[in-house]
């Protein structure tokens, strides 16, 4: 069983508000899916390479160099920003004056 | 015009021999979905402008007697999770209810190109995270066989809309059967291509080892069509190789073929009606000649659980960038709150529950302490998934299975239950999981509902699977 303490340090991990109603329907639901999750412990998979690819797959690179794109395009991502000043995206204080 | 009957070649044919005009087509279509969609809706947004214009770029192409491509004028529906230019893309979440797309995807400039007509975008659960379509932050999509039922999910809007002759196909997404179990509980042809074979750039991420997109058609031609336009190597998605054009199919009779029929798919949980309904097209194929051979995927009952460990695992590293700063819903206008308060306040109420859910159980899974236990021990299952079909693969050239374990359920129905509602994942996941090519082929009904057959092949062989799936849509008609 997962405690409500719990919930809340991944609530925070993952920056989600909750209400105290959805931490408590929260624990009860990862709870019993964690359960069924535990269907794997049956597996001895010690000896087993995990399969983070799946198909033949090798670095690709380019080149770090910057792309210059047309105005067009800039003013169509900047129009999306919640909060900007000119052509600069604000984000919040994170360094105490 | 009756749209509901048309197809790629039919639309082809129409155009050439001017029985219609690309215009004409596309009003006839946008007349369909005013008339239908009230009852179904498939879709979030109609782009009337956006179609018509695209309509005439091909009439006057065609008026100057240039030739046009198959799928030019062929009026298509985009699941909302896939970015059109300029067209908002919502993915179903509120956090994103006002976001315009300000590119392309891969997939949609391909289309372009070959001047397909977008009708508009489809109804999904909220970033392609459900079973059923009810996780969607804006409305619920209805099934056309049956209103009070859901279409299936996550592409449950596409599906619908092909369904009901509101578009001539669509494209939808797969990261456990997202194509595959709507295209069977609305009776079209569904198909997730083998990984790595269609872009995912423009694709609102959720899982990235195991998305595809794909089509949804009326029949297996215009799958192969809509497949063969998309796909190919793309230096904006790493994970995409090149692949040859689709080779000849080794099949040239069902005489030639072996099918493998998986004992595991046909155990427990599944509804009766569903299994004699397979079963039944299972002995009619034979009968045409092809052999059956019953084969063991003995790690089957453990897909569910490492796909879900993976997928929320996955998701919740790519849903970290919804941070109301770039893009989407935001309150970091109000003064009040700091830079984590801001974080905080706009994911938790621009997320709905089911994605909460799997972004809590994703990062609980990935969290220190536990990543062995889950995350890693789930990829190491994965592994012996794989093995099993690369086995199985050994001795028989395709794979038949159910796509579902039922029929099209009521809605409301598994909606309060997450679990129960993840279990009808469990004969789709684990192709997911393999990363291989599989076809969802309407075969029969039960309960007076469209059955699926799943039809698996091996890594890059979707021509293999798109000639034995005419095969049997010949056989089944």
């Amino acid at each position: 069983m997962i405690t409500e303490e719990e919930i809340k340090d991944v609530a925070k991990l993952a920056r989600l508000e909750l209400s105290q109603e959805e931490i408590k329907k929260m624990g009860k639901e990862l709870s019993s899916i964690l359960d069924f999750f535990k269907s794997l412990d049956e597996l001895d998979v010690s000896q087993v390479t995990p399969a983070f690819y799946l198909i033949p797959l090798k670095n690709v690179m380019r080149e770090d160099k910057a792309e210059k794109k047309d105005k067009k395009e800039i003013d169509r991502i900047l129009s999306q920003v919640p909060s900007k000043e000119g052509k600069y995206i604000k984000v919040k204080e994170i360094l105490k004056q | 015009m009756k749209v509901e009957d048309l197809t790629i070649k039919k639309i082809h044919r129409g155009l050439t021999e001017k029985t219609f005009s690309a215009t004409e087509l596309t009003r006839a279509y946008l007349g369909r979905i005013k008339s239908q969609d009230e009852k179904i809706s498939a879709f979030l947004e109609v782009c009337e402008n956006l179609a018509l214009s695209q309509a005439k770029e091909v009439d006057d192409l065609i008026s100057q007697g240039k030739e046009i491509s198959l799928l030019s004028g062929v009026p298509m529906a985009v699941k909302d999770n896939i970015l059109i230019r300029d067209l908002k893309c919502t993915a179903s979440s509120k956090i994103l209810e006002n976001y315009q797309a300000s590119f392309d995807a891969t997939c949609i400039k391909r289309l372009r190109e070959k001047k397909a007509v977008f009708l508009g975008k489809t109804n999904l659960d909220e970033f392609a995270m459900g079973s059923s379509t009810e996780n969607s932050a804006f409305k619920i999509t209805h099934n056309p066989y049956d209103l009070n039922r859901v279409p299936g999910g996550s592409s449950g809007g596409s599906a619908a809309a092909v369904s009901s002759g509101e578009c001539c196909s669509a494209l939808g997404s797969d990261t456990g059967g997202s194509i595959r179990q709507p295209a069977s509980f609305c009776g079209v042809v569904g198909l997730k291509p083998t990984y790595g074979t269609v872009s995912r750039y423009g694709l609102i991420a959720f899982a990235s080892s195991l998305d595809q997109i794909g089509p949804l058609t009326k029949n297996v031609e215009d799958s192969q069509i809509v497949f063969e336009a998309i796909k190919g190597k793309d230096p904006l998605d790493s994970t995409t190789v090149e692949t040859q054009s689709l080779s000849h199919s080794v099949t040239k009779s069902l005489s030639d073929l072996v099918i493998g029929i998986p004992k595991e798919y046909f155990g427990k949980g599944i509804d009766k009606e569903v299994k004699e309904a397979i079963e039944k097209i299972i002995k009619k194929v034979e009968g045409e000649g092809a052999r059956i051979e019953e084969i063991s995927l003995p790690h089957t009952k453990y897909a569910l659980s490492s796909y879900y460990i993976i997928s929320t695992s996955e998701a919740s590293s790519n849903l970290a960038r919804f941070d109301g700063i770039r893009y989407g819903m935001s309150n970091v206008k109000c003064q009040m709150s700091n830079l984590l308060e801001g974080y905080l306040k706009t994911r938790g109420e621009g997320f709905g529950p089911e994605v909460k859910r799997r972004i809590m159980l994703g990062t609980y899974a990935l969290s220190a302490g536990y990543y062995e236990a889950y995350y890693l021990k789930a990829q190491k299952v994965r592994t012996k998934i794989l093995e099993d079909f690369e086995k199985a693969f050994e001795k028989v050239n395709v794979i038949f299975a159910p796509v579902s374990p039922t029929v099209a359920f009521k809605i409301g129905e598994k909606i309060e239950d997450p679990l129960k509602m993840y279990l009808s994942d469990i004969f789709t996941v684990p192709v997911n999981l393999a990363g291989l090519p599989a076809l969802s082929l309407p075969c029969s009904e039960a309960k007076n509902l469209p059955v699926g057959l799943q039809i698996t092949g091996k890594p890059f062989q979707e021509s293999e699977i798109f000639t034995v799936a005419e095969f049997v849509e010949k056989i089944v008609a």
